[in-house]
């Protein structure tokens, strides 16, 4: 049976990747800080859909335990998606560096020191899939959060770059804009809800890209619209802008 | 974020600060930011008792985190709903002991109103078949809790509409079955007299419900349908049934996509689809063998169809009184009809004996109907009311947005009980709703 390794697995969107996965037969892997709540979350997969489901306990923001947690994993697996992000507060991130930091290094430092590792292992053997969440807060910065969006844009560029380097040797990296999503982390947020997707959905559209072997997709077609507007305003018009 | 929220009725509407968890740790934090919260789950109660100035949905928190399929135990967190409890139990062989007549309710919400069934008669309320639950309290403690264990915390927990404590998971037995269709009997019931003869007779099934025709008058006075329902066995069934016999309930089919204009139901629709649903049964007595959904389910196929009743919404008025009060249950009938006011939704069963200490359901006739909401309606509830208080009867809260605290207080006997416990696990009341501060059960 296949294998889906989800880093970040108790986010709304992890939760809904593992719920999409298992009922597609995956042996799921949940990987994140919070033990107990794995524990629940593998029990309903393993209940609900009678799939092989483990957890185990992943610090991002603890680089140097990455390669052992990797190692120590039963196998390896076969689709890898890195979910785990921190959208922080950036209006308190301006002045204060440890939470500029924790979305810096969240976002993007602990993603890359992770899937560094995931990379090398999938060039070695010319398989796998790697799948990044990052954002369209990354396709152009903005005044209202682009501590956030400039790691997203990092990672952007991260994942477009290891898709070039791993190409030739059969991996297939997908990256992911998922735009608004309905989740615990926006609860507090006003989304418009035409331009705000379920996680079920966003889950939905990553399983379907893995198979179809896309490079990038935007969860809500509206989203690419937007951002390709978004991205062609002249800069001298844009920093006017209340964004 | 605050936002507008409204229940089944669509009445009434208020503004709240929602908030979602999906650990008990969260709710612990939530805790911290805002002292009162009311749980919620999928809004089906028709008024206010899952409105508050804080709500904390459940609905994210949504496991099953035990299942034994030879034992038919199975235990979830609160917000997984009846739904999905029948997608993962019925392939399996196993139903729900106790069903509302909608199966998108969570878990939470079933204790919290101690939902009864068409089967209330036979097999009581849904706290019967609950072997425990987890809340967390307002004093910060999470209890486990059962018949033999903090049964104080249970008994007030079971149909206390939320106050006791956020509940965070049920254990509950399933009901055994090998197919998931019923056999259904439905006989024709000329008026009131004739079909209180017939659930005597017919005491014996498992479930019973029948639907009146409440602005029937004169000698139709009371015309109803009685439906009578057992789960069908293997050999009931033929064909298509007989190849798939543990088939899952499909989504539904059609939406409402939006508030009908109020004049849709007025005296004169309701008056021809009670008349039409009548006598589409032409025979006295019909059999057939019909899926669960269907039988248990009728509205669940069409989404939304509370929005049939337009913007203003509707109040579900469910009374019960004991069973030597029949010439008050004519009485209220008779008001309804001369009104003309009545729901094409007016369903009457008749409850087996239950003496809890909050709950709903006690020994007698209890009839549900849809109102339109409209101006003069508030009135003639009271007078309503006024009926059921002299006939020791009282109302289902979990469908009230409107009764007056006296009433209430008269006709909930243990009452002062209740308080007590809520009390002694909330010192300072930590949990209350629009509800329990209309009717004054919350300080
Ligand atoms: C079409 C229809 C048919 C129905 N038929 C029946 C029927 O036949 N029999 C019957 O008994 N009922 C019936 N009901 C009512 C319904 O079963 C109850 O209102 C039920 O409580 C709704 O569950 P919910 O998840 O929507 O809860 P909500 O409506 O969100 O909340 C209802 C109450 O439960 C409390 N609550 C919810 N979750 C929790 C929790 N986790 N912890 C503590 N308190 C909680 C709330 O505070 C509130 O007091 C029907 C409703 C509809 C819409």
């Amino acid at each position: 049976m296949k294998t889906v390794l989800l880093l970040g697995a108790t986010s709304d969107i992890g939760q809904a990747l593992a719920d999409k996965y298992a009922k597609e037969g995956y042996t799921v892997w949940l990987a994140g800080r919070n033990t107990n709540h794995m524990q629940d979350i593998a029990a309903d997969l393993k209940i609900r859909h009678e799939v092989a489901v483990e957890y185990y306990k992943f610090e991002a923001l603890d680089y140097v335990s990455h390669q052992k947690f990797y190692t120590d994993l039963p196998g390896i697996p076969d689709i890898t998606v890195c979910i785990f992000g921190y959208l922080g507060d950036q209006e308190k991130a301006e002045s204060a560096w440890d939470e500029c930091q924790n979305i810096l290094d969240t976002n993007y430092k602990a993603a890359v020191s992770i899937l560094n590792i995931v990379a090398s292992s999938y060039e070695e053997r010319s398989v796998g899939t790697i799948v990044g969440i990052s954002s369209v807060a990354g396709d152009r910065g903005r005044q209202s959060n682009y501590f956030y969006g400039s790691a997203k844009a990092g990672f952007t560029a991260y994942l477009a770059g290891l898709r070039n380097r791993l190409f030739k040797h059969n991996v297939h990296v997908l990256t992911v804009k998922p735009g608004f999503v309905d989740t615990k982390m926006t609860e507090h947020l006003e989304l418009p809800a035409p331009l705000t997707a379920q996680p079920s959905k966003v889950a939905g559209a990553i399983f379907k890209a893995v198979k179809k072997r896309k490079n990038t997709i935007y969860v809500l077609g509206i989203w690419w619209l937007i951002m390709t507007i978004i991205k062609s305003i002249p800069e001298p018009i844009f920093k006017r802008l209340k964004l | 974020m605050d936002r507008k929220i409204k229940n089944w009725g669509n009445y009434p509407e208020i503004i709240s600060n929602v908030k979602s968890f999906d650990t008990s740790g969260m709710v612990e934090e939530l805790f911290k930011e805002e002292k009162h919260w009311i749980a919620r789950g999928m809004g089906r109660c028709y008024g206010d008792a899952s409105l508050g100035e804080n709500v904390l949905s459940t609905l994210k928190y949504n496991k099953v985190t035990f299942f034994d399929t030879q034992s038919g135990i199975i235990e979830c967190q609160a917000g997984f709903t009846l739904d999905e409890v029948l997608q993962l139990a019925v392939p399996k062989g196993w139903f729900l002991p106790v069903t509302p007549g909608t199966k998108f309710v969570s878990l939470g919400g079933a204790v919290a109103s101690d939902i009864h069934g068409k089967n209330h008669h036979k097999e009581g309320s849904f706290s019967r078949h609950t072997l425990s639950i987890k809340v967390l309290c307002g004093d910060g403690k999470i209890y486990n809790c059962s018949k033999t264990e903090n049964a104080d915390l249970f008994e007030a927990t079971c149909g206390g509409m939320g106050l006791t404590g956020v509940i965070l998971s049920v254990r509950f037995q399933l009901r055994k079955i090998s197919t998931s269709y019923i056999t259904q009997k439905q006989i024709k019931a000329a008026n009131l007299d004739e079909l209180l003869i017939l659930f005597e007779k017919y005491k014996e099934y498992t479930y019973s419900v029948a639907w009146v025709d409440c602005l029937a008058r004169g000698k139709h006075f009371g015309r109803s349908i009685l439906m009578l329902g057992e789960h069908a066995e293997m050999n009931d069934l033929k064909g298509a049934k007989a190849k798939a016999p543990l088939k899952v309930h499909s989504e539904a089919g059609l939406n409402i996509p939006f508030n009908f204009p109020s004049f849709v139901l007025n005296k004169y629709s309701i008056k021809l689809f009670n008349f039409a649903y009548y006598h589409k049964n032409f025979k006295k007595v019909q059999e057939s063998t019909t899926h669960y959904d269907g039988f248990f389910y009728p509205l669940d196929n069409i989404k939304n169809w509370n929005r049939m009743y337009g913007k203003p919404g509707f109040l579900q008025y469910q009374f019960v009184l004991p069973l030597n009060q029949v010439e008050g249950m004519k009485l209220i009938m008779n008001k309804i009809a001369e009104k003309k006011q009545g729901s094409f939704l007016s369903v009457l069963k008749v409850f087996g004996p239950q003496n809890d200490l909050i709950s709903f359901p006690e020994e007698g006739y209890t009839l549900a109907l849809d109102f339109p909401m409209t101006g003069s309606l508030l009135k003639f509830l009271d007078e309503l009311d006024q009926i059921v208080q002299d006939c020791g009867g009282r109302i289902y809260l979990t469908k009230d947005a409107r009764m007056n605290k006296e009433f209430f207080h008269k006709s909930y006997p243990r009452l002062e009980e209740f308080i007590d416990i809520v009390n002694k696990y909330n010192p300072n009341t930590e949990f209350r709703s629009v509800q329990s501060e209309r009717l004054s059960i919350t300080r």
